[in-house]
Order: C-alpha cells, then sequence, then structure tokens
C-alpha cells in the first residue's frame, strides 16, 4: 500500500472516509422525507461560498460551510412560507447560488474557472492539511446530529404532522437536518465535488433500500456503501489519475445496480414467506411487496 | 356527563387559503366521553380537529386542552392522535415496531428508550393485533393494516385523550372490527376520544355524543343519529369502503 506514504493520500482517505459516512447519514433524512434533491440544491448555493472565499481571500470551507448553512435555512424558510411559489424560489436560489460563485471566483484577482474545478469535481491533492480539521470537525457535528437524534428526526422525517402533536420541536429539527445537510456538502466537497455531492447523500440510501426491511439497517448499509465507494473511488483515483467525485459516483450507482438485480429474487421470496405463514388470510390482506416511491423532486 | 372538560372551543373561526373553513364552532369534550365529529367532504371536520392539535391557525376564538390554552399545553403526552394517512410508510423503508416507537418519544427524555418504553411500544402492538407483524416493513402490509399501525403510535405514549381523523377511511372489514375492539379497549380503561366519522358505522355503539358540521358551523350536538337517522343526515353522502354494492348497508352487529 505505498499510496499511504503519501501524506496527501493519507488526508484524502481520511477525508474519503469522513464523506462516505455523512453523505448518507444525513442524506436518509433527506430521502425519508421525499427531499433527495435538497442536497444538490445546498450544493449550488455552496459554490457562491466557495466563490467568496477566493474573493475574500478566507478559508473556502468555511466560507462555504457559512454561505450553505444559510441557504438551507433559507430553502427550509420557503418550504414552510412558500406556497405555490415555491418551486420558483428554490430554483431561483440554485440558480443564483451557482452564478455566484463563478462570478465571485473570476472578480477574485488572479481568479478563474480552474480554481473552481476541484470544488466542483472535487481533487486528491487539494484535501490541505489545514482542511483536515475542518472537514473532521464539521464531520462529528454531523455523526453526532444524525446518529444522537435519530429517534426525533426519524419521527420528524417520517410524519411531520405527528411529530408536532408528540411535542417535538419541529421547526427547530428540520432546521437542524437542513444546516447539517449543508455542513454534509462542505465535508464532501474537497473529495467528491460540489456538482456530485447530493449522489453520495442519495444513491447508497437507494441502494441498501434494495435490501433492507427497516430504517435502521437501511442507514448501517448505507454509510457501509458510502464508505466502500469514497474509499474505492479515491484509491482507483490514484492509480488511474481520474477525478475522485465521478468515479466514487459511478461506484456508487454501480452498487445500487448490483442490489437491485439481487433483490428481486429476495423480495420474491420474502413475499413467499409471507404468504405461506398465513394461509388464511382474508384476500384483502394478502401482503403484496408494494413498488418502492421513486425518488421525488425536492417537496415544497 | 359531568367529567370536566378536556377539548373546549369557543367562537373558534378559521380559514384556508382565505376562504372560512370554521364559522364560529363550540364545543367541549369532557373525560370519558367519546364524541364523533360528523359532517359532508368540506363541512370542517377535519379543520376542526386540526384546529385542536394546534396544526391550523385560529383567527378567531380559543381552544383548551385538559383546562389549558392550546398555546400554552405542553403536556403532548397526554394526547394521541391519529392523523388521516393512507399509508404509515414514507421515503425510506421502516418496520411497525420503528413507525410505532415514534409515537412513544413524549414519554422520553431525549429520545432515550428504556424497558418500559419498549414494553409499551409491543403493547400498543398487541392492542391492534400486529404483534406478529413487529419486524414487517410498513410497505409490506395492506391499507387496513397500516391504519392499525397508525392507531398503535398514538396508543404508544398511553394517552388520556385519543384524536382521530378518519380512522376507518380505506380499511378493510377485518381491520375495522379490530380497530372497533381497541376503541372499546380505550374507553373501557377511561380515555376519553374524539373522532372523525364519514359514517359511524361500526363504531356506532360505542358513540356517546355526535357532533354534526355544515359549513363551518355546528348543526347538531347531541346523542348519535340512529342507524336509519344517520342515513337521513343533512348533507351526508353515503360510502362503504370495501363494500361490495348490495350489501346491507346498516351494519351494529360487529359490537353488539
Amino acid at each position: 500500500m505505498e499510496l499511504l506514504d503519501y501524506a496527501f493520500m493519507q488526508r484524502a482517505l481520511l477525508a474519503a472516509v469522513l464523506v462516505g459516512v455523512t453523505g448518507p447519514a444525513i442524506g436518509i433524512y433527506l430521502v425519508q422525507r421525499r427531499q433527495p434533491l435538497m442536497g444538490d440544491g445546498i450544493g449550488h448555493i455552496a459554490m457562491t461560498g466557495v466563490g467568496l472565499g477566493f474573493l475574500l481571500n478566507t478559508s473556502p470551507v468555511w466560507m462555504a460551510t457559512a454561505v450553505s448553512a444559510l441557504g438551507a435555512v433559507l430553502m427550509e424558510l420557503i418550504r414552510w412560507y412558500g406556497r405555490t411559489r415555491g418551486d420558483i424560489a428554490l430554483a431561483m436560489l440554485f440558480y443564483g447560488g451557482m452564478a455566484g460563485g463563478v462570478m465571485f471566483v473570476n472578480l477574485a484577482p488572479g481568479g478563474s474557472n480552474a480554481n473552481l474545478s476541484s470544488y466542483l469535481f472535487g481533487s486528491l491533492s487539494t484535501v490541505a492539511p489545514e482542511d483536515v480539521l475542518a472537514i473532521s470537525v464539521l464531520a462529528a457535528f454531523v455523526v453526532a446530529v444524525t446518529l444522537g437524534l435519530r429517534r426525533q428526526l426519524f419521527a420528524v422525517s417520517q410524519d411531520e404532522e405527528f411529530a408536532r402533536v408528540t411535542g417535538l420541536p419541529v421547526r427547530a429539527l428540520n432546521l437542524l437536518v437542513a444546516v447539517t445537510a449543508a455542513v454534509t456538502v462542505t465535508v464532501a466537497m474537497r473529495v467528491v465535488g460540489l456538482i456530485l455531492v447530493s449522489a453520495l447523500m442519495v444513491v447508497p440510501v437507494a441502494a441498501a433500500q434494495q435490501l433492507t426491511r427497516s430504517f435502521a439497517a437501511t442507514f448501517a448499509i448505507a454509510v457501509a456503501l458510502g464508505i466502500g465507494s469514497t474509499v474505492g473511488g479515491t484509491v482507483t483515483s490514484y492509480y488511474q489519475d481520474v477525478p475522485p467525485g465521478p468515479t466514487i459516483v459511478l461506484l456508487t450507482i454501480a452498487a445500487f445496480l448490483v442490489l437491485t438485480v439481487l433483490a428481486t429474487p429476495l423480495a420474491r421470496r420474502r413475499a413467499r414467506a409471507l404468504a405461506a405463514a398465513r394461509p388464511t388470510g382474508d384476500p384483502a390482506e394478502c401482503a403484496v411487496p408494494a413498488p418502492r416511491e421513486p425518488a421525488g423532486g425536492i417537496g415544497v | 356527563m359531568g367529567g370536566e372538560p378536556v377539548i373546549s372551543l369557543r367562537g373558534v373561526r378559521a380559514e384556508l387559503g382565505g376562504r372560512p373553513v370554521l364559522r364560529g364552532i363550540d364545543l367541549t369534550v369532557r373525560r370519558g366521553e367519546v364524541v364523533a365529529l360528523l359532517g359532508a367532504n368540506g363541512s370542517g371536520k377535519s379543520t376542526a380537529v386540526r384546529a385542536v392539535i394546534g396544526q391550523v391557525p385560529l383567527a378567531a376564538g380559543e381552544i383548551e386542552l385538559f383546562g389549558a390554552a392550546r398555546h400554552r399545553f405542553r403536556d403532548w403526552a397526554r394526547v394521541g392522535y391519529v392523523p388521516q394517512r393512507t399509508t404509515a410508510a414514507s421515503g425510506v423503508p421502516a418496520t411497525v415496531t420503528e413507525i410505532v416507537s415514534a409515537g412513544r418519544l413524549a414519554r422520553t427524555r431525549f429520545g432515550r428508550f428504556r424497558k418500559a418504553d419498549r414494553d409499551a411500544v409491543q403493547r400498543a402492538l398487541a392492542g391492534v393485533g400486529m404483534a406478529d407483524r413487529a419486524k414487517d416493513s410498513a410497505f409490506a402490509l395492506s391499507g387496513g393494516q397500516q391504519q392499525r399501525v397508525l392507531i398503535a403510535r398514538a396508543l404508544a405514549c398511553e394517552p388520556e385523550l385519543l384524536i382521530m381523523d378518519e380512522p376507518m377511511a380505506g380499511v378493510d372489514l377485518a381491520s375495522q372490527g379490530v380497530l372497533a375492539d381497541t376503541l372499546r379497549d380505550q374507553v373501557a380503561a377511561g380515555s376519553t376520544v374524539l373522532l372523525v366519522l364519514h359514517e359511524l358505522g361500526p363504531l356506532e355503539p360505542l358513540i356517546d355524543r355526535a357532533i354534526v358540521l355544515r359549513d363551518g358551523c355546528v348543526l347538531h350536538d347531541g346523542p348519535p343519529p340512529k342507524a336509519v337517522g344517520q342515513h337521513a343526515l343533512p348533507g351526508h353522502d353515503h360510502v362503504h369502503p370495501h363494500d361490495a354494492a348490495g350489501a346491507e348497508p346498516i351494519r351494529t352487529g360487529l359490537l353488539s
């Protein structure tokens, strides 16, 4: 394993593991409440943060964290108050964020779109030593929220109206999910890139769902798939000299396809076992595995 | 009925999208009562219960829960709520136990589950006859079974007051019977119940009082309309979910 001899690869692999954990860990709640594309929106907004970081000559990671957290809170507010215009407002936010990023980078002294490219698609060599601390702190926050508050976040993402009647602070928890998703985007942007970061929040969860019946198992398998694909993609990127972001995303999609093929006979066997266990049931009570809901758009 | 008021609405007005839906509602549910809220689609019955649990802002009037103004009320563990849903599932698979456990959160500190909490979840599942499906995914359940899961979720916090929004909608006959039994057990244990119904159906023997809404106003508040009478209710449109056409329309035998 000569790749571990290089300090930049050690940093990249550490970042890869953190991304592999945090992406699916927050992504599962976004998928659960049928907002799988929220990470994508935050990624677009984060570009403005990166651009501002260049322009103001501050750390792009912290600036992107601040701007995307702000953007995520704004998206959550639009979801509350926006009625029919919600979609349009979100679109403004996405495109404005992207345009702002490109504009600020080009306004920065000596800046060009080349600076942005590593943030858009990820790069192994750009995980700087000072980034490692920032990424680790942010990842620790994401893990603490997604695991520590898993019962509350599950309840809110499963059925918001019911959660309110159990006395949970639903608005605060929704804002926390939004901010945590924003933090995850900035954790992931050095390795996977802003354009593809959302894939790591959604695809491992969708892949895990092919096999699972419970939320807990979906969470565990999604995180395992996340780590597998980020580490696998990073190593492949080192040997084959391809950008890590696309490699990682293609690996997660491959995992999704493999698990989908494997799951078909499994679902059939489960349905048969269920039918065998209840031979006298009312026909209306027969358990037929319902079709999975396709990942929808951003719900407003 | 001389119990203290558990729910009380006075002069409640509410609008949805600028359209008045509740136009000055007064109603009281006392401890131990089982009250049905009836009315045609659009009469405001769902909006009324959603106002009680704080999901609909009031334009005027006041609501009290257990004697406390609604916006000051924090003791949500005393309230079990069954929203109007066709499914218990969401975007990610979840087992029946996981979904029902969400209903127990109001009784936990910071969401930490102890043995007593897990036992309460099991009891709630057994109460709706779903204990053998505890580890199954909600995706794999019929509509009636999903409704039973939603009711178990409301029962998991061992509430004193049950509020149910159309618990019988889209439920097969077998599940309707189980739900009626569950409700009877709750009433026998002293629970207060407010339920929105489209028609009295198999729950009729349990109901102490019926409040009929029409166009956002209380039209009738008193003894439940009798089997024949319910079909004569103003604005009542008759739906028997899962009943074959021509099946006998009046069914009181399930519980009596």
